[in-house]
């Protein structure tokens, strides 16, 4: 049994509690959501907050997914397993259920959540990719009240957010928009293990050509957020395979990743173009009505 | 619970009861060999098995061992005085403390020695330092970071291949005289007469060669190691509560080691969640609780986590092996040659026969009639964890399969023939048994032509060509891969194997209670494999009292006779031989007080399924139960005949046994993401006789799936400095439901011909001969690539570096 180190623990009833709580406890404190995160390192002793408070009594709160004119709305307490099985963001948003299939297993599933991945904010973390590649943007609450970043904005680099002490992420906010499509596509040793490599992706067509493009990769980089000339390459072109090997290979010249027991580093240079490939070609096929 | 295939009970399985499709699997319970539900599993899948970890004694303290952090230092000094001020803290032993007591150093399995805590240096990282002893498990835990130890660098040897170079530094210095990192020689066969042949194919034939690394792996058991130690300050005598897989041999080491009276030693091993191997060393754990509960006067607990299990328990495999295969250009092969690079870690603790440290590798010649075969081992010392355990390997078989199906492969490859017609005619034909291998090895029994012609029907293998051949042509990347391999297992007759002095001969008692109810007492352990199911069915068939009826009792040597224990596929082998044959005692005896109260001759009667009658007059008869009772009761027995009704026996083989299979494979690669699929695996196995045939299909399913684990993700890596890089089952993959097929499973039955019931071994010939399969199918899927040879794991990662032409690559 790996045991971690002597913590206090504090349950908060409501946002604004837990927002007190933060201010009262310090820096010393740590919110847990699923807690599939920071318990794991708590074990092992990586992590050894002071406190915890627990935000599982928000789960009603802030675990939503409301899909309401031109934008869905996610609480930040919405578990992958919500994520998974919501048919409503399945239609507008396909590529949350494309990773959430193979985001850990169903018993992290179960109780993790997509706020705990975001401000995680791990560099293997699949849905940081996903969000970036659909251009959401983050609220962020504290006791001054309520801002709302981009994702560029949100994601400072490996383990570091926006969101700052006293303060926690409440939702997540996606545009949607008609005749779009996206996709994400994985690569792991196992099911259940993380990413050796990801890429997700984001079409709106304009007739025949690509109105808006974005990627988001996974696994091969620090900060991989909002590869412009991806979008630029993307955008105003007709579809087609050259295209996508194009854009896969910007992909690629932007990967930084480095050799670890999931792989190499040319073979993560090489899955940032084939699986950006992939998505692309599935995104638009899911934007023009193919699938 | 319905069975699906009842046709795969063929009339060989001396089947009593053959249930239909939809039968309840226990409404026609065999009172004897057949389908039944483990008896174990009630107790198992309803959360009332009692395992190490739920083991309570009252007053009992709590055990943790702080680890070093680097693979090669020395240790400068180490202050325990803040762990000793911690309030819940009852004990911090060093090194130091140990060796005061001479207790320092303990012998391995291996006739080496390995420190218990480390004196003078640390070998490896997470090597035992000191241990704390605290009121509860987190107080010791937190008290490990209140013990400050200081170090001095000093360079590890982590690559193998440089561990001999003159200038490497020495690693066991703490051994006189040793001036370099040589483990030990070892070889088989013949070297010149192998020699002469490859000459001769050089010329006339085809040589092949291949560098083949079977890499580093780990048993990885769900329960981790641990144990209670109970060192009763009165009477002196040990109750040992342990994840032990050898719980008598254990007994023994601990008396030898430690000076303790052996009949005031009792080890309980309880229910085990997974051995593999991993349970049959002695870890220093185990020896610092027995200290600490001898020093403090008190019961410790001690359980490792899921990080120390990994990454200091007695690891697998690390053999880096060449191959070469002498043949003739029609494909006949001639000769079998390796050379050896074995890696045994920092301490030589592999769990094999004194007489065999490279373990059973000298199998290596396969299921093939060849003239000649040599082998060669060095092993090294290097800064890694001990071990090199029989991790599902029977002895180091695995290795030895996977070379020569391996190498049967690459020879097929360089001579464009077909891998199923290379084997079909290279094999030892039924008629040359018992076969007397070039490397020494008298094999049993074997019929290798029907198993494989079995094993290419269930495939489908010409279908399965013809579709390769049209997907080639497509740019799709498909691949058969065919593994045939034999084992040794039931280690073993006495004259040649024992472990540390100790014969491998197994007891066994039999006592009919009675009303005609039973207990069998074993010395071997179950950790999974089913046996209280298997051991009660084979008393079942000799004597006839119904399986239900038979309690096992295992695992505590207070209440069980001597033997070595479970591992290396040997328990059905010797103690189920020794079961067997103590029942037959059992019912010699029954038959004479029969003839007493049948008023008839002992020649006169007749014995089936439980009854004994009279010969032409079959009203007249007895049952085992009937006479149990007159056996204990207070009517007249037969002249010479003692009351009760009970024998015991101490089996001793006569050789191993010899089971073997065919395997095949089907892979589709992805050729974007060289991901590999496992589509297909087909298993025919051949294990003689078999005795619960749902338990074989059980050992097999497991052995495959792990086999899936070694051939695509399992490996202990580390970085330059030796850090252990599989800390965790994030790092360390073990394979899942999705990553392994239906597996389709078959048999064949050719007993072993001096085994009382014909039964050979099962619990590992699926590990032993799946990673080959799988392999070779997915280097045959890369043929359009030009690739002959990819090492094991094939990750993702790895496979595309193969197909980039890198089959070694750097992790
Ligand atoms: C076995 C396993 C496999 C996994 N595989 C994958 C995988 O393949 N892909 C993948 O993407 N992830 C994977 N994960 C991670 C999983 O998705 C986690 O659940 C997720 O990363 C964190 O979510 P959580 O709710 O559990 O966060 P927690 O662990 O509770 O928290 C994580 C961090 O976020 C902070 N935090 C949580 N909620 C908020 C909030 N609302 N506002 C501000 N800060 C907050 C916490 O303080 C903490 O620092 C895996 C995890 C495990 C254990």
């Amino acid at each position: 049994m790996q045991v971690p180190a002597p913590f206090e623990y504090e349950r908060a009833t409501s946002v604004d509690h837990a927002i007190a709580l933060m201010e009262r406890l310090g820096d010393e404190a740590r919110l847990v959501a699923g807690g599939h995160s920071l318990i794991p390192m708590m074990k092992l002793r990586l992590a050894t907050p002071e406190y915890l408070i627990d935000i599982n009594d928000l789960a009603s709160e802030l675990g939503y997914i409301r899909v309401e004119g031109d934008e869905v709305r996610i609480g930040a307490m919405t578990r992958h397993r919500e994520l998974l099985e919501s048919n409503d963001l399945a239609a507008v948003l396909p590529i949350f259920r494309d990773a959430e299939k193979v985001i850990a297993d169903p018993v992290v599933r179960n109780r993790g959540t997509l706020g705990g991945s975001l401000c995680q904010a791990d560099p293997s973390e699949d849905l940081s990719a996903v969000c970036d590649a659909i251009g959401a943007s983050c609220v962020i609450r504290g006791r001054s009240g309520e801002r709302v970043v981009s994702m560029h904005d949100f994601h400072r680099g490996p383990y570091e957010t926006a969101v700052a002490d006293g303060e926690m992420l409440t939702e997540v906010r996606v545009p949607i928009r008609p005749h779009s499509g996206s996709a994400y596509h994985k690569v792991e040793r196992r099911a259940g293990d993380w990413a050796v490599a990801s890429a997700g992706a984001a079409v709106t067509m304009d007739g025949d050509v690509i109105a808006d493009g974005r990627v988001g990769l996974c696994a091969v980089g620090p900060n991989l957020t909002n590869i412009e000339p991806i979008s630029a390459a993307l955008s105003g072109q007709a579809p087609s395979e050259d295209l996508y090997a194009t854009v896969g290979q910007i992909a690629a010249d932007n990967a930084t990743p480095s050799t670890d027991t999931r792989g190499t580093a040319a073979y993560k240079t090489h899955l940032a173009k084939e699986l950006t490939i992939r998505s692309l070609r599935k995104a638009v096929a899911r934007a023009t009505g193919q699938e | 619970m319905t069975i699906t295939e009842p046709g795969t009970q063929s009339a060989e399985d001396n089947t009593n009861a053959v249930p239909t499709p939809t039968d309840n699997l226990n409404d026609h319970k065999p009172n004897g060999f057949g389908r039944m539900l483990r008896k174990e599993d009630p107790r198992l899948v309803r959360g009332r098995g009692q395992f190490c970890d739920d083991v309570q004694v009252p007053g009992m303290l709590h055990l943790a061992i702080l680890r070093s952090p680097m693979a090669h230092a020395r240790i400068v000094s180490i202050d325990k005085s803040a762990a000793e001020a911690h309030p819940k803290v009852k004990a911090v032993v060093t090194g130091a403390d140990l060796a005061e007591h001479n207790l320092a150093w303990m012998p391995t399995l291996s006739n080496d020695v390995q420190a218990v805590l480390a004196t003078d240096k640390v070998r490896f990282q997470h090597q035992e330092v000191a241990f704390v002893v605290a009121e509860d498990r987190y107080s010791a835990r937190d008290a490990l970071e209140l013990i400050d130890v200081e170090y001095e660098w000093l360079d590890p040897v982590i690559d193998v291949r440089q561990a001999l170079a003159p200038d490497a530094p020495v690693i066991r210095d703490d051994l006189e005289g040793k001036t370099d990192n040589h483990c030990f020689d070892w070889e088989a066969g013949s070297k010149d007469d192998t020699e002469a042949v490859f000459a001769d194919a050089r010329e006339n034939g085809i040589v092949v060669t291949e560098d083949i690394v079977y890499p580093r792996v780990h048993p990885a058991p769900m329960e981790t190691c641990g144990c209670v130690a109970d060192l009763d300050p009165v009477s002196g005598k040990l109750t040992l509560w342990s994840t032990t897989q050898a719980p008598h041999a254990h007994r023994t080491v601990y008396a030898l080691v430690a000076g303790l009276p052996e009949h005031k030693i009792r080890i309980i091993a309880p229910d085990i969640g997974g051995g593999f191997g991993n349970k049959v060393p002695i870890y220093p754990g185990y020896v610092c609780s027995i200290v600490a509960s001898l020093l403090i006067g008190k019961p410790v607990k001690w359980m490792e986590d899921r990080t120390e299990n990994l990454v200091s328990t007695g690891f697998a495999r690390d053999y880096i092996m060449r191959g070469e295969i002498a043949a003739t250009k029609e494909g006949k092969i001639r000769a079998i040659r390796t050379e050896v690079l074995a890696d045994h870690g920092a301490f030589n603790g592999t769990a094999a026969p004194v007489k065999y440290p490279a373990g059973f590798f000298g199998v290596f010649t396969g299921s093939y009639d060849i003239e000649a075969a040599y082998a060669h081992m060095s092993a090294v010392y290097t800064n890694k964890a001990p071990g090199g355990v029989a991790y599902a390997c029977s002895f180091r078989i695995t290795e030895a399969v996977y070379l020569v199906e391996r190498m049967v492969d690459v020879l097929a490859y360089d001579l464009e023939m077909d891998p199923a017609e290379l084997r079909l005619q290279n094999f030892i034909q039924p008629e040359q048994f018992p076969y007397e291998s070039k490397t020494g090895w008298v094999y049993d029994s074997g019929d290798y032509e029907p198993t494989m012609r079995k094993a290419l029907d269930m495939a489908g293998y010409a279908e399965l060509r013809a579709e390769q051949e049209e997907k080639r042509s497509r740019g799709e990347l498909m691949g058969i891969g065919i593994s045939f391999f034999t084992e040794a297992v039931g280690a073993g007759p006495r004259k040649d194997m024992d472990i540390l002095g100790l014969g491998m001969a197994d007891g066994c008692e039999l006592r009919v209670h009675p009303t005609g109810k039973a207990v069998v007492r074993l010395s071997v352990k179950t950790q999974g494999q089913g046996h209280e199911t298997t051991f009660a069915q084979i008393i079942a068939q000799e004597i006839g009292i119904p399986p239900d009826d038979i309690d096992v009792v295992h695992g505590d040597t207070d209440n069980t006779p001597f033997g070595l224990g479970t591992y290396g596929s040997r328990s059905t082998p010797v103690s189920g031989a020794a079961a067997a044959l103590v029942a037959r005692k059992v019912r010699d005896k029954a038959q004479i007080i029969a003839s007493g109260m049948l008023e008839a001759s002992v020649a006169d009667l007749e014995y089936e399924a439980g009854t004994f009658r009279v010969k032409g007059d079959p009203e007249q008869s007895v049952t085992i139960q009937d006479i149990a009772m007159r056996a204990h009761g207070a009517g007249d027995l037969p002249e010479g005949i003692e009351g009760g009704l009970e024998a015991q026996i101490c089996y001793n083989p006569e050789n191993l046994t010899y089971p073997f299979g065919a395997y095949i494979c089907v892979v589709d690669v992805d050729p974007g993401t060289a991901e590999v699929k496992v589509r297909r695996f087909v298993a025919v196995d051949d294990c003689g006789t078999q005795i619960n045939p749902m338990i074989v299909e059980g050992q097999v399913h497991g052995g495959l799936a792990d086999g899936v684990g070694m051939a695509l993700m399992e490996m202990i890596s580390f970085d330059e400095e030796g850090n252990c890089l599989a800390g965790s089952l994030m790092d360390y993959l073990i394979p899942t439901a999705m990553e392994v097929p239906d597996w389709e499973t078959g048999h064949t039955v050719t007993p072993s011909p001096h085994h009382p019931i014909g039964a050979k071994g099962i619990g590992e010939s699926a590990t032993v001969g799946s990673p080959p399969a799988i392999v070779n199918a997915v280097v045959d899927a890369l043929k359009p690539y030009g690739i002959r040879h990819a090492d094991m794991p094939l990750t993702p990662s790895r496979v595309w570096e193969a197909m980039q032409g890198n089959h070694t690559p750097p992790i």
